[in-house]
């Protein structure tokens, strides 16, 4: 698992490759705390485009984040969700919680 | 008599989560599944081994290993995962989604979901001695 920060427009970018699962999540969760709080950005993105596998470690890791923000009025999002992934955000719930794009671009121009 | 069999045991730690549930998928890819069926394999058994790991041997000292058996007969694979960790004293709260008994380290509770939707069927045989979880999935 590796993980790449970009900082654009309030947004914190964080493009994971590789799989999420207890043993990773907590490792995603550390880098991108730290990330987070050296940044000036006000929300995240969860990029899964190379995201192969998930299970509910993910889950929690993204519901974390969200909970985390919604103390500042930061917000989370996630772009790229491919087919190994999608049936667990939607029986999870998480896409309901999560607004879920195509990509960045469609984010930045509705937000 | 099953058609083929594998038994892995491994310890408890969580790098094995990963090779689990590959080598679960590795031995279902028999059955030639379809790609969402291996990934719904594959999430189910990260599941039950990360459970294993996290909630079973949770405050366990020394050496504590997991075992995995799968078997697969006329076109069904079964999965056992088995711990020998404190086990589950509420097995059907533990089944509710959402539920879980940490959530201070951000689990999500939806580990017995998963488990439940992504095979046909799910058994839960647990006691003070340890938990076995059944699952089975029909490869169509
Ligand atoms: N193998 C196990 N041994 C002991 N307790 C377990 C085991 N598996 C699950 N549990 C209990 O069941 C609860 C629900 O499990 P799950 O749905 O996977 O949620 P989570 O892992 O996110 O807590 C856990 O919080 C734990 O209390
Ligand atoms: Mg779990």
């Amino acid at each position: 698992m590796d993980i790449q920060f970009i900082e654009r427009n309030g947004n914190l970018v964080a493009k994971i490759r590789g799989e999420i699962d207890h043993h990773t999540a907590d490792k995603i969760r550390k880098s991108l705390e730290a990330k987070f709080a050296e940044s000036t950005a006000k929300n995240i993105i969860f990029d899964f485009a190379h995201v192969g596998f998930m299970d509910s470690s993910g889950i929690g890791m993204v519901i974390g984040r969200y909970k985390e923000l919604q103390k500042t009025g930061g917000r989370v999002f996630a772009i790229n969700i491919g087919p190994e992934i999608s049936r667990i955000f939607d029986i999870s719930g998480l896409r309901k919680i999560i607004p879920c794009f195509a990509g960045i671009d469609e984010i930045e121009s509705g937000v | 008599m099953a058609d083929n069999q594998m038994t892995l045991t491994f310890l408890a730690i969580s790098e094995n989560q990963a090779f689990a549930r590959v080598a679960a998928a590795a031995f279902a890819s028999q059955l030639d599944p379809t790609v969402a069926e291996l990934t719904e394999i594959k999430t189910a058994v990260s599941e039950a081994v990360t459970n294993a790991i996290i909630h079973g041997y949770e405050g366990s000292e020394g050496d504590c290993f997991v075992t995995m058996n799968c078997s697969l007969l006329n076109r069904h694979i079964y999965i056992e995962i088995k711990d020998s960790g404190k086990g589950i004293p509420d097995i059907e709260q533990a089944l509710e989604p959402l539920y879980t008994s940490k959530p201070e380290e951000e689990r999500s509770g939806m580990g017995f979901t998963v488990m439940t939707e992504f095979m046909d069927d799910l058994q839960v045989e647990s006691s003070p001695e340890g938990t076995i979880i059944k699952m089975s999935k029909k490869i169509l």
